[in-house]
């Protein structure tokens, strides 16, 4: 039987889409966390953390219920927007930029955090504004910050299956994408079709963690990170 | 001229009123703060760049108020008009020399860029990274990057304190220089009174965070012209021949053989402090207490 490749083309859409979304969201709510000095800044941290440690299950149940047309979200979302988020791919969307919010966020957070505050500080005092300063100054010193939180988040998102099936499903071309259609091949016994979309999987997160690593010590070598 | 009049409280811990500052610096002067550390010298250039902000007070700089608790003015540090070089450099990593330089200059003047990289003789590294440059160079950068902004007052925060002997003397001489060529009001925050008593022309002297002395370096630090000359040493050995006795003491990398009356010599052990006194009548050995 041929493989049936579209499968790995969702999942790589899906996590493309999940990191430009998360580039877009997650690094502004890292500078607003690395700066802020306000007391709901652990309860924000809790809350960003919080796919760390729990199920994607548990997850995935909520945004089910939230999304479904019989809540109030889901209801206004579908009357209004006319969007239908459950078993929907931009449902795997929205679902996928939570769940790797803080594969994003940390690391960003953790690089602006580790910068000086008088590169800051010179910046205002040279008269540059506070969006200046922050995409001319600071995010060009966290380069190694920012590459991993995007290749992390890449990764991560591949890798996603509880939460997918959870509020996706397995409708073939919109939601099926690679760890559910292993879990499926592997149940209907096609080990081969199983066998194939494993391997792409672990080459793949190979390959991807590695040029992590490869290009953060390359960047260390020439002090561009601090 | 500079009229600060301010008060801070500042979270150093203890019964401390904070800082109370109420000064005037004049147009062109070139002004010492020194003080012990934790004196406050350092919040006086972050509240004057509006990086801190008083809890009560004044700042007008050349008529122009840049704080006013009362009237509830707070310029931005963007909006206020005044260079200051960071004892960290502050230097932003990604960016060359150049780039640095140029970063501070609204207009990108290149005429101003190539007249600051000759008077601090950076312009054959103007295309580095600052990683790659000597403390004394990243030092003249950051120089350098404040005057682009054409400051009404520079502040140097312990500008040469990280770096050697030889380079600080140099430095020493150019920021005279600097400062006497581009007219400008420069406040240096320092504890190292070679350094004030080459560059500065005014002394104020801040300690728990109120001035206690301010004027000339004579005034401040009462250097009334005077015959004699004390070294501190501490004691190495103690030498014993027939008919005298003589100790060995160690002052700063020197080690002096001093006679010794056969009293003090019992009583001093290797080891112990001792302050020398060399006057034009000879020499005197004291037990710090």
């Amino acid at each position: 039987m041929p493989i049936d490749y579209q499968p790995l083309l969702l999942t790589f859409k899906l996590a493309l889409i999940t990191t430009i979304g998360l580039v877009v969201i997650g690094i502004p709510i890292a500078a607003l966390l690395a700066q802020s000095r306000s007391r709901l800044k652990s309860v924000v941290e809790a809350l960003v953390s919080m796919p760390l440690v729990l199920p994607p299950s548990v997850l995935g149940f909520y945004l089910l219920l939230s999304f479904s047309p019989a809540h109030f979200l889901g209801h206004t979302l579908q009357s209004v927007f006319n969007l239908r988020l459950v078993f929907s791919f931009s449902g795997l969307v929205i679902g996928s930029m939570i769940y790797s919010l803080p594969f994003m966020v940390h690391p960003v957070q953790g690089g602006l955090e580790s910068l000086p505050a008088s590169l800051r500080e010179a910046s205002y005092t040279l008269g540059k504004s506070k969006t200046e300063t922050f995409f001319k100054v600071l995010l060009p010193n966290i380069k190694p910050a920012l590459i991993t939180g995007i290749v992390l988040t890449f990764a991560h998102t591949l890798g996603e299956f509880g939460l997918v099936l959870m509020i996706g499903g397995n409708l073939p071309g919109v939601t099926r994408v690679a760890s559910i259609a292993i879990y499926d091949a592997a149940e209907s016994l096609d080990f081969h079709a199983a066998n194939v979309y494993s391997a792409i999987l672990l080459v793949i997160s190979f390959i991807t963690l590695l040029v992590v690593y490869l290009v953060n010590k390359h960047l260390a070598k020439k002090r561009l990170a601090i | 001229m500079i009229r600060i009049n301010i008060r801070k409280k500042l979270n150093t811990g203890g019964p401390s009123p904070g800082l109370i500052i109420d000064t005037e610096i004049a147009d062109h002067s070139f002004t010492a703060l020194y003080g012990p550390s934790g004196a406050g010298k350092t919040s006086i250039l972050r509240i004057l760049t509006g990086l801190m902000q008083p809890e009560e007070g004044m700042i007008e700089v050349d008529g122009e108020t840049w704080f006013n608790s009362q009237r509830k003015i707070n310029l931005p540090p963007q909006k206020r008009n005044a260079g200051l070089v960071f004892q960290d450099y502050a230097l932003f990593p990604n960016m060359s020399v150049k780039e640095n330089l140029l970063f501070a200059s609204a207009q990108k003047d290149a005429e101003l860029l190539q007249q600051m990289l000759r008077i601090t003789g950076l312009t054959e590294f103007q295309d580095q990274k600052p990683h790659l440059l000597s403390g004394g160079q990243k030092q003249r950068v950051a120089l350098a990057r404040a005057l682009m902004r054409k400051p009404a007052l520079l502040l140097l925060d312990e500008p040469l304190s990280a770096l050697d002997q030889q380079t600080r003397i140099q430095l020493r001489q150019e920021l005279r220089q600097l400062h006497q060529e581009n007219n400008l009001t420069t406040l240096l925050v320092s504890h190292d009174k070679p350094e004030i008593y080459t560059l500065a022309d005014q002394v104020i002297s801040i300690d728990k965070g109120t001035i206690i002395r301010s004027g000339t370096f004579a005034e401040v630090f009462g250097s009334a012209p005077s015959n004699a000359l004390t070294l501190r040493g501490e004691v190495l050995r103690i030498n014993q021949t027939l008919t005298n006795y003589t100790a060995d003491i160690l002052t700063g990398d020197q080690i002096m053989t001093i006679p010794l009356t056969r009293d003090l010599a019992k009583t001093l052990v290797p080891g112990e402090k001792v302050t020398l006194t060399f006057q034009l009548d000879g020499t005197v050995i004291q037990k710090l207490s």
